[in-house]
């Protein structure tokens, strides 16, 4: 176990590695200037250069590069070019919306999706199978954006429950704030649901086919206690590994979720920070994903040996 | 069923009777498209730096107004010496910065030394380079001496750039803004929102409102269900695509206003060939101004024939000098030796009138002949490529900046265009300070624009705004882009 460990952490170092060479280089690559962004049209090209000195631009490559990588090592993740305040300060400030809202929907998605898979297996090829699966489907084909509309136009323009928007903080209270993540974890938290429905499914159904769960039947077992204790448990695997990706994604990848409820979240920071050439920031913080993704690929690698003890005893 | 719509409908009306006071509201949530990188008007060209701090915040010597007019600000009144050369500014007294820090001819002196100083990183250092210095006469009279005559100098005091900031607080304002202004900086959320509180001590008429918050809402799609849950009141710069939507309903004014951005399809002027006049005169035949305006701006905005808004008081009616005409236009390209037509590219940045209006072109241009390839771009490609490197043939931009036809007689600008006569017009103009010498000098240059046909004009962004029917005090046009609330109140 140890020795397993010592070598997944090793490939993540590296990974890490190599990711803050790539991340440098291909933001280096990318047209445009942040001084001239800032300057705007009326700007001279003295005024630019100038800029570009005091934003430390011109410094060569290499030695950016180093400082850079050498700043996160002691958690230094730099001034941003265009806040001109710690990148750290602008990520604790998005995480405190994105993290919750990621676990929120994350927490839905996996409260639907179970419970649907498994009366999908349980009931496999009849009429209940074939509309939670067709329900699944739709919601995988179904665009978020507009999933996220229509749920704003009913619960905060119609009923007036909920802000049609915005974060106001953890500081306005917990009620008020929560509040303002519920739709769009329930945006978010459908079509991951979906995904996770079908793939529980398919490995319950795979799980069911196995001989031992006919042993398990033939010796008097009632089929719920068949299902849950012997065949969910050893369906897992594949479901923790969709939930591990989901939750890269939802911390990240939910640009579309936060414009539309214009939510300060980490999406929107790195998206800003990409049209705005404030490479410091982009950099920093694909790098921290990175670094989360891996962390999350680790855990569930390690859940593995925590629902399936031969995982365990063979390493 | 029944009953579960009786409860809901009790809960909707008791909330609603919670938040509506009898009492005149004073508070607001305004919307805005973009977040300002920070909040400092003197060090970034972004409009929503202006947008959320401009005459609400900060103050300069003189300022815009509603409609593009120079009103006095924290100067109370100025004489002009008979050679135009030198400024006296007479100061309002007893005014102080939001910090407590009194404000006087100082920081008039340190405001306009620090914009113009050679380290400067004002966005708009050119407004300053005609100042040759800046005198302290006592701590309510200041002297400014110009380098030469300088017909838009009053103006050029009122642009956001220009605003007076403090010693103590110049440093920090990206942060933490400190001016004179009616309103004070109260927090800003990164990402979501900025709010601004009455100024208790503010020198002037003090602001209706108590408290205004500034909300970034970056989709289009989002604006309209914020408006209708009341979220926000007011969307000063609107997307014209969602009008649609809201114009109908009661509850909300729609405002239809003018800008100072005139949109054209901008001509790389040295790049064959579009050095040649009849390419680009068969270029704007080829334009229909209508269907562009219909396509990518809802059927908003005015036509322009050169680069001058036509709410001015100067403007020229151009628009007729190159109606859309296609047998004219292919004329002109065989005259030019290219009867069989020729290939080029058409750069078009994020926004939508670009997006949108480049199709429309494309698809006009190729009816003469011309077979554009469509390149999107994000601004800090299209400011690195186009404007700064000048590769590119064709592009779509709105110029925002107020009466900015000098660019043409700008050295080394994108567009490439050098025409000697031009640039004796805007030097002339420089100089002159009567009305209307300076109204036919602008006319001329409008001409000689349109004659040379540099570019493509196309037409006047539109000012959108939407906002709550009882509001009051908005701006409808948008002679600078500012969203000035010092006169905004609610009725009842």
């Amino acid at each position: 176990m140890t020795a397993y460990l010592l070598k997944r952490l090793a490939i993540a170092i590296a990974t890490l590695v190599l990711a803050s060479m790539v991340v440098f280089a291909v933001l280096e690559i990318l047209p445009g200037d942040p001084a001239r962004l800032m300057l705007g049209m009326n700007a001279s090209a003295d005024q630019v250069e100038l800029l570009r000195n005091q934003m430390g631009l011109n410094a060569p490559l290499a030695w950016r590069y180093l400082h850079w990588a050498g700043g996160l090592l002691s958690l230094d993740l730099g001034r941003s070019y265009t806040y001109s305040v710690p990148v750290i300060d602008l990520v604790r400030e998005r995480l405190a919306v994105s993290l919750p809202l990621a676990l929120i929907a994350l927490a839905l998605s996996t409260i639907i999706a179970i419970p649907v898979g498994l009366f999908s297996a349980s009931r496999r090829g009849r009429v209940g199978d074939t509309i939670s699966m067709g329900a699944a489907q739709l919601g995988v084909a179904v665009p978020n954006f507009w999933f996220a509309l229509m749920l704003i136009y009913v619960f905060a323009v119609w009923l007036r429950l909920v802000p049609a928007g915005g974060f106001p903080g953890w500081s306005a209270g917990i009620w008020p704030a929560l509040k303002s993540l519920l739709l769009p974890a329930v945006a978010l938290a459908l079509p991951q649901a979906a995904i996770l429905a079908r793939v529980t499914r398919s490995a319950l159904i795979e799980v069911l086919n196995e001989d031992y769960i006919r042993t398990a039947r033939a010796k008097g077992l009632p089929y719920r206690a068949v299902l849950w204790r012997h065949a969910l448990r050893n369906a897992m695997i594949p479901v923790l590994t969709i939930l591990g990706l989901q939750f890269a994604f939802l911390l990240a990848g939910t640009i579309i979720i936060e414009n539309v409820f214009y939510l300060p979240g980490l999406g929107r920071l790195v998206f800003q920070a990409i049209t705005q050439r404030d490479l410091i920031v982009v950099e920093s913080v694909v790098m921290l994903l990175v670094a989360a993704v891996i962390a999350v690929n680790l855990l569930v690698d390690l859940s593995y040996a925590i629902v399936d003890p031969r995982l365990r005893s063979r390493q | 069923m029944r009953l579960w719509k009786t409860i809901l409908a009790a809960a909707v009306l008791s909330l609603a009777a919670g938040t509506s006071a009898f009492a005149a509201r004073t508070d607001l949530v305004i919307g805005i498209p973009l977040e300002p990188p920070h909040l400092d008007p003197t060090a970034g060209a972004a409009a929503a730096i202006d947008e959320v701090l401009y005459a609400n915040v900060f103050e300069g010597l003189t300022r815009i107004g509603p409609n593009g007019e120079v009103l006095p600000d924290l100067a109370v009144s100025w004489t002009i010496s008979d050679d135009g050369k030198v400024y006296t500014f007479k100061l309002h007294t007893g005014v102080k910065f939001h910090d407590g820090t009194d404000f006087n001819a100082d920081d008039v002196k340190f405001s306009l030394d620090r914009a113009r100083a050679d380290n400067s990183v004002n966005a708009q250092k050119g407004l300053f380079a005609g100042i040759d210095k800046v005198e302290v006469v006592d701590p309510a009279t200041v002297k400014v001496t110009l380098k030469n005559p300088q017909g838009s100098f009053l103006y050029n005091m009122g642009w956001g750039d220009a605003v007076i900031v403090a010693p103590e607080s110049a440093d920090t304002n990206k942060e933490k803004p400190i001016g004179t202004g009616p309103f004070k900086f109260q927090s800003w959320a990164k990402g979501s929102s900025i709010t601004l509180v009455k100024s208790d001590h503010y020198w002037g008429t003090p602001a209706s409102l108590d408290k205004a918050e500034f909300r970034i809402v970056p989709d289009a799609a989002a604006a309209v269900p914020a408006l209708l849950s009341g979220d926000i009141q007011a969307f000063p710069f609107f997307d014209p695509d969602s009008v649609a939507q809201v114009k109908d309903d009661p509850r909300f004014k729609v405002v239809i206003g003018s800008t100072e951005g005139e949109t054209i399809l901008s001509i790389n002027n040295k790049k064959p060939p579009f050095d040649k006049l009849q390419v680009r005169q068969a270029i704007s035949y080829a334009l229909d101004r209508k269907a562009i305006i219909d396509g990518a701006s809802a059927g908003l905005g005015l036509p322009i024939g050169s680069h001058i808004s036509p709410a001015s008081k100067d403007c020229v009616d151009l628009t007729g000098r190159y109606p859309h005409d296609v047998a004219k236009a292919k004329e002109l390209l065989k005259e030019a030796g290219l009867e069989s037509g020729f290939k080029a590219t058409l750069k078009l940045p994020p926004p939508s009138y670009a997006r949108l209006g480049g199709e429309i072109i494309a698809s006009q241009l190729r009816d003469v002949g011309i077979d554009l390839e469509i390149i999107p771009v994000e601004w800090a490609q299209w400011l690195d490529q186009v404007f700064t490197k000048k590769d590119y043939d064709l592009t779509i931009v709105s110029h925002t900046e107020p009466n900015d036809i000098d660019i043409y007689s700008r050295k080394d600008y994108y567009f490439n265009y050098d025409n000697p006569a031009f640039d004796k017009v805007i030097a002339d103009l420089n100089l002159t300070s009567d009305e209307a010498k300076r109204k036919e000098l602008l006319g001329q240059a409008q001409k000689i624009l349109a004659d040379d046909a540099v570019v493509g004009f196309l037409y006047e962004l539109p000012k959108v705004g939407v906002w709550d029917a009882k509001l009051q005090g908005l701006w409808e046009n948008a002679p600078i882009q500012a969203n000035d609330l010092t006169k905004v109140k609610w009725s009842e």
